[in-house]
């Protein structure tokens, strides 16, 4: 048969961000997928060269925009372990409140995208709309919309006033309240189930034989969430890693449906079980040495730090590997044998984070 | 067909957006906005600059200059953070889209005649 090879991206109506994929496509079967990345390169990486260790803080906020509060935490996490500090109790639930905010709007951006993707555009302006929600949240406690610069080596920068809690708790209950109301719409539209259905299945045995991670994994039945290493606050928390087993684009986007549910009820249980002492951060005196691995959950997955110091203000190294690296594999086994239509649901229910990849 | 009430619901709902240009949403009380230095406070010990992880302080203490580059900052707020004179704040509000690089240069009094470099020279020029 005739093949014919499809360039899908850098630029495409589905993508936030830019990656290239080659399609080999025979009649509309997809046959072969070949990923090119690249395009967003910026070297943050290499900048260890150049900034100080405290400096790299900012630096690694700003690899992703959309889980910049991981990054942060995850690389003051690595230093925090490297010069052996112990963080304020406090400032570790402040640290989880935050970055399960930024699950929350990471996750409702990706489900206006997954709308986008078939078409369902006013699904796609709801949950914008209540992703607004949160975004306001993170500019009046922490200053900054996206990138909210609160973690520091040794603590965090803000505390949350009780006024703020107050209306952090009332604004996640019209949160819950409209992801409800939306709850019916993603689990059981007609447009919805057939599109994603079914489409790009991932076996459990395939996911774990290509390392899939975060909600792709979990959509495939495995219990995995960098979570329950217990960093942060989380071993205080009541949880539970949420698994689905259907491995389809539906399955995946009910792994972050829940997860978002899930999420608003550990920022609850944070504020509960949070003390109420002033300390939200320690001082920090010396220089790293040694090298550490770091791990922590982001929405799309499993992201780790390598750091390697040496005993100067400039680390050696600082390798990132990020989730979405580790999900390139898996997507490219979902697309052989898809139809050319699915090919941007599939790609998008992997929650591609493309600058975050390419650092 | 099950997204129906939904869209009912929102006729009946207060509108999301705002009428742009003429209704501006005002940012919450302590945002990281634009950054503003009181020159007049300012010691000129450049703390700002070596601890803004954006490079984009530069500050000569012979000529008493404060110069920032708001096209470069990424407003982290370190600066005003560990500016120990105070004089560095963030207003909070954004700051306004601009059409041109523009590169702002505060330029602090000149010092008093202190009779203490005076010493110091003398005490060079008696040594030398
Ligand atoms: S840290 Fe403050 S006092 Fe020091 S140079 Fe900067 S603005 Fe001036
Ligand atoms: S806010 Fe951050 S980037 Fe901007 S001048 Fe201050 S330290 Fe530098």
């Amino acid at each position: 048969m005739v093949s014919t090879v499809i360039p899908f991206g850098p630029q495409h109506p589905v993508l936030p961000e830019p990656v290239h994929f080659k399609l080999k496509i025979e009649d509309e079967k997809v046959v072969d997928a070949i990923p090119a990345v690249g395009f967003v390169h910026r070297g943050l990486e290499c900048l260890v060269a150049k900034k100080d260790f405290v400096q790299m803080t900012q630096v690694v906020e700003r690899v992703c925009g959309i889980c910049s509060a991981m990054h942060g935490m995850c690389y003051c996490m690595g230093i925090e372990e490297m010069m052996g500090i112990e963080i304020p109790k406090k400032a570790a639930f402040l640290r989880t409140v935050w970055t399960e905010l930024h699950r929350i709007h990471s996750h409702l951006l990706w489900f206006g995208l997954y709308a986008d993707a078939f078409g369902f555009e006013s699904l796609f302006m709801q949950f914008w709309k209540i992703r607004e929600k949160i975004m306001d949240i993170n500019e009046a406690t922490a200053g900054s919309r996206v990138i909210i610069s609160v973690n520091v080596i040794g603590g965090v920068k803000r505390d949350i006033s009780p006024e703020h809690r107050q209306w952090i708790l009332s604004t996640l209950d019209e949160v819950e309240e409209a992801l409800r109301d939306l709850e019916k719409v993603v689990y059981e539209d007609y447009t919805i189930r057939k599109r994603t259905v079914g489409i790009g299945v991932l076996s459990k045995e395939k996911a774990y034989e290509l390392g899939a991670s975060g909600p792709m994994a979990r959509g495939s039945g495995i219990d995995i969430d960098a979570r329950s290493l217990g960093y942060a606050a989380f071993p205080d928390l009541d949880w539970e890693p949420i698994v689905e087993y259907g491995g389809d684009c539906f399955a995946r986007a009910k792994v972050r449906f829940r997860e978002m549910l899930q999420s608003i009820g550990l920022v609850r249980q944070a504020f509960q079980k949070m003390p109420r002492d002033e300390e939200i951060a320690v001082k920090v005196t010396g220089r790293p040495e040694g090298e550490v691995i770091t791990r922590v959950e982001q929405p799309r997955g499993e992201c780790l730090y390598y750091l390697k110091g040496n005993g100067s203000k400039n680390l050696d190294r600082c390798r990132i590997r990020t989730p979405s690296f580790a999900n390139f594999p898996p997507i490219m086994s979902m697309l052989i044998g898809c139809r050319l239509a699915d090919v941007p649901v599939i790609i998008l229910s992997m929650d591609p984070c493309i600058s975050c990849t390419e650092r | 067909m099950k997204m129906l009430p939904e869209i009912i619901k929102n006729l009946f709902r207060k509108k999301a957006t705002r009428n742009y240009p003429a209704v501006k949403r005002v940012p919450f009380p302590n945002v990281r906005g634009e950054l503003v230095n009181d020159i007049s406070q300012c010691i000129f010990c450049k703390i700002c600059e070596t601890k803004c992880p954006a490079n984009c302080i530069e500050i000569d203490k012979d000529k008493r200059t404060w110069t920032y580059d708001p096209m470069e900052c990424v407003y982290c707020g370190i600066c005003s953070e560990s500016c120990p004179k105070k004089c560095l704040s963030h207003k909070p509000e954004y700051r306004p889209p601009m059409t041109k690089r523009q590169v702002i240069t505060l330029r602090g009094k000149p010092l008093p005649p202190k009779p203490a470099p005076e010493e110091k020279k003398s005490d060079t020029d008696t040594s030398s």
